[in-house]
């Protein structure tokens, strides 16, 4: 079988590219991991257009239901592992098959970035978290602390204050970085404490985290906490190709038509360096890469 | 028909997708969120060796995350 095209990752972008790749009848299956990708975890979502007021969950929900009615091919829990160019086209290689192609789009979004310190691995799941959406409920009354300044560190911090007995917000910068406006909303909660300037060294415990070792103001002190919060940004998933261009971060460098330097490979969302890893964003990229792949394949 | 308890919490969205899914295929289960019942989340920490949600216990064999392949497997679907 050889498609017209195969878009990868399944978040606002690919959903959006595969919206628009059926209404042009193209001849496509989208491969995936899952359906939503990071917006699963967003918890309140009020910058979508149309919605006041979502959440991820929600706004998947209604993605889903929209692309029901293409009948698109949608294979999920079948993540891309290589992406190999075959002739004038690619061969895609999944855990259940191979796939030909003469067009891809690669949305595959985002993951949430690892700390990189002693204890991590070993405490994954038990104790340290990448989802305070998730996991937060877990840790009702206990000690817990969040990793990154930034918005969504700040976010987690603004959950878990109703939840934990007491929530530390640790930022490696002198600064928290988020918007002014939550800033100032986190600094009057009552429990919690920000600890700005401050490295995370090591996490310990037993079977469970117990605590984590921090560099702080030139000294190393020791907090107790029984869950850790990851929330320093995250990384493209960018890994399945190796033959475009990336930018030092990682991100796949697509023109204003959503083109990556190689000729029949495009790219959507928040895997490239478009300006502005939002939804919305997101979405108008799937389109767009769709119509570029569209009218590449036409030419051929 | 097996025995099938899910461990979860209100605002996990792989947890409502389990449940959802569940449902869809007509299987009985009993839903315990974590964030409130507390000897529930002592139990799943127990029978999973670790702390993340959805939790799925099928007739005793412990499944972490909304892992649908082996869910189907192990269910018989």
């Amino acid at each position: 079988m050889n498609y017209e095209l195969v878009i990868i990752g399944a978040g606002p972008a690919g959903i959006t590219a595969g919206i628009y790749a059926a209404r042009k009848n193209m001849d496509f299956v989208i491969l995936t991991k899952d359906i939503g990708g990071q917006t699963l975890y967003s918890w309140d979502i009020e910058n979508y257009l149309g919605y006041q007021f979502i959440t991820g969950f929600e706004l998947v929900e209604k993605f889903k239901e929209h692309i029901k009615n293409f009948n698109v091919d949608i294979r999920e829990n079948e993540p891309v592992k290589d992406i190999l160019k075959d002739g004038n086209g690619f061969m895609l290689i999944t855990d259940k098959g191979a796939y030909e192609t003469k067009s891809v789009i690669i949305s595959t979004g985002r993951r949430p970035k690892e700390l990189n310190v002693k204890g991590e691995k070993e405490f994954k799941n038990k104790g340290i978290t990448y989802c305070a959406t998730c996991d937060g409920p877990v840790f009702r009354d206990k000690n817990v602390a969040v990793i990154g300044g930034g918005n969504s560190g700040m976010d987690a911090v603004l959950q878990l204050s109703r939840i934990a007995k007491k929530t530390y917000l640790v930022e490696i910068k002198n600064d928290l970085t988020g918007d002014r406006f939550v800033i100032d909303k986190i600094k009057n909660l009552p429990m919690v404490e920000v600890l700005t300037g401050a490295e995370v060294i090591e996490i310990y415990g037993d079977l469970f985290v117990k605590g984590m070792r921090l560099r702080y103001k030139r000294n190393f002190i020791d907090i107790n906490v029984e869950g850790i919060f990851v929330e320093i940004g995250s990384i493209p998933n960018s890994d399945i190709i190796n033959f475009v261009e990336k930018n030092r971060y990682g991100e796949i460098i697509v023109d204003c038509k959503n083109h990556t330097g190689y000729s029949g490979i495009f790219a959507a969302g928040d895997v490239t360096n478009v300006f502005a890893k939002q939804i919305i964003v997101a979405c108008g990229e799937g389109a767009k890469a769709c119509l570029s792949a569209f009218e590449y394949v036409s030419r051929l | 028909m097996k025995n099938v308890i899910v461990y979860s919490t209100s605002t996990c969205p792989y947890c409502r997708m389990l449940k959802d899914f569940l449902k869809e295929n007509n299987i009985e289960f009993v839903n315990y969120d974590v964030g409130i019942e507390r000897d529930k989340l002592e139990e799943m920490i127990k029978k999973s060796g670790q702390m993340g949600v959805p939790v799925i216990d099928i007739d005793g064999e412990i499944i972490v995350g909304f892992d649908k392949v082996r869910i189907k497997e192990t269910l018989g679907i």
